[in-house]
């Protein structure tokens, strides 16, 4: 059995955060990635991050994917990422059993573990959402600005939030037909700055809309939706058709933490945070001593507050391994202040209040 | 459906690998996915569902959600949204649950 001092599960923003910040303590570190390569969904966002600099605000996602993997690089002696190795199960004698190449099956056990898992994005239900042409908006971004594949000819986008404005911009930007966006709530959840540069080329943001179904044999042909009323429900009557080959849904993302749930870890419903969530303390750390969350796993935010949980989180678990670096307080409090700035204002109230009720 | 010109992006499209698709020769790139070098020659229908038989195309394109599972080399449930083309690679539309040979 393979055995490691810290192990960290995901090398999206959080994990390669938390992977840095420990191996700068002293750590040794083994990353655990499921997919091909490194970077989670960091590599399809081709906006500018917001935020300050401390988040590498005004970078390309896809850029900050680089400058961090450079970073990790630094600590080459004290990180390895471990690709294509899918973590299975997560038990009590904080033993990981591994799956690698879809092939190979075996056991690490860790002395610590960050759990930086990320998030699945949700779909909705509506009757024909299962045709094809109806897709994740982040797996059509990962087609378009990942591969260079255009998902289709004409889409309709579902969800106003900040994916899905910035990912009907994106499209447009390769050269594909937004008919429209729709939100069934009553206003633009994303930022304006972000829905503003799509009403200015001429894209109708429908709030206070819904699905009502989806038309194909096949795949998808086209997508009848409708107005809702202040209470969700549709207004008969209100029924408008698009013909779309493409059906983006952008409804918000779900935490993945199965596996803190297999290991005990106490866990709690928490809408604000968008599910399921582990409780945990303000320095990450879970209802388990030495088994720490950092990112989506622990709630929904942006990409910016995953990177700052994963600082604190590498932080916190490396100190706790023995390796307390001469300025640990001011820096755990440093991250502690960068997470409250992202978190500030009316946009973080949501957020701030789920962080009070998961908080141990 | 390839984007060639990105007003952010270059894409680097590695070598040409070629695979078949239910016995059909197609052609993709070399560090492509299986589902995304289908879709860029139009093949949005990967699989059947087990019990209505709908079709069924890849969401969420993270290797989370079993929607674009096909037989590949024989194997079922191959997750062709994370799984990378190799030269020569048969690739089959899946019925339900495969079967294993």
């Amino acid at each position: 059995m393979k055995e490691v001092e810290l192990l960290i599960i995901g090398s999206g923003p959080a994990g390669l955060c938390a992977a840095v910040s420990a191996a700068e303590s002293g750590a040794k570190v083994l990353v655990l990635e499921r997919g091909f390569r490194p970077g989670g969904q960091l590599i399809k966002q081709t906006h500018m991050f917001f935020g300050s600099e401390s988040q590498y605000a005004s970078h390309r996602g896809v850029d900050i994917a680089g400058i961090l993997l450079k970073k990790v690089e630094e600590y080459g002696d004290r990180i390895e990422i471990m690709l294509n190795s899918t973590a299975v199960g997560f038990y009590e004698d904080n033993v990981v059993t591994v799956l690698k190449d879809e092939k190979e099956y075996f056991k690490i056990k860790a002395q610590s573990v960050i759990c930086a898992t990320g998030a699945f994005e949700k779909s909705l239900a509506f009757p024909n959402n299962d045709l094809p042409g109806i897709y994740g908006a982040g797996a059509v971004q990962t087609l378009m600005n990942v591969y260079g594949i255009r998902p289709g000819n004409r889409v309709l986008m579902v969800g106003a939030g900040n994916i899905g404005v910035i990912v009907s911009y994106q499209l447009i930007q390769a050269g594909i037909e937004v008919v429209a966006v729709l939100d069934a709530a009553p206003r633009i959840g994303a930022y304006l700055v972000h829905a503003s540069k799509l009403a200015r080329m001429g894209v109708p943001i429908l709030t206070s809309h819904t699905v009502k179904e989806a038309i194909g044999t096949d795949c998808l042909e086209a997508a009848i939706v409708c107005e809702v009323d202040d209470k969700f429900r549709p207004i008969p009557g209100t029924e408008k058709r698009y013909d779309v080959d493409v059906m983006c849904i952008s409804v918000g993302l779900s935490p993945l933490n199965e596996l803190l749930a297999m290991r005990g870890a106490e866990m709690k419903y928490v809408g604000q945070l968008s599910g399921q969530v582990p409780m945990r303390t303000e320095s990450c750390e879970t209802s388990i001593p030495g088994i720490f969350v950092a990112g989506d796993a622990s709630g929904i935010e942006e990409a910016s507050s995953a990177m700052a949980e994963g600082y604190l989180a590498g932080l916190c678990a490396a100190a706790k391994l023995g390796h307390v670096p001469a300025d640990f307080e001011q820096r755990r409090l440093d991250y502690l202040s960068q997470l409250d700035n992202l978190r500030s204002g009316p946009v973080g109230e949501r957020i701030r209040a789920g962080m009070k009720i998961s908080q141990l | 459906m390839r984007i060639n010109q990105h007003p952010i992006l270059t894409f680097d499209r590695g070598r040409e690998i070629n695979f078949t698709f239910n016995g059909q020769p197609m052609k993709g790139y070399e560090g492509e996915t299986i589902a995304a070098a289908l879709h860029a020659a139009g093949v949005k229908v990967l699989a059947k569902s087990p019990e209505k038989h709908r079709p069924r195309g890849f969401y969420c394109a993270i290797g989370n959600c079993a929607s674009c599972q096909m037989t590949v080399d024989g194997e079922p449930n191959v997750r062709t949204c994370i799984t990378l083309l190799r030269e020569g690679m048969k690739v089959e539309t899946q019925e339900g649950k495969g079967r294993i040979e």
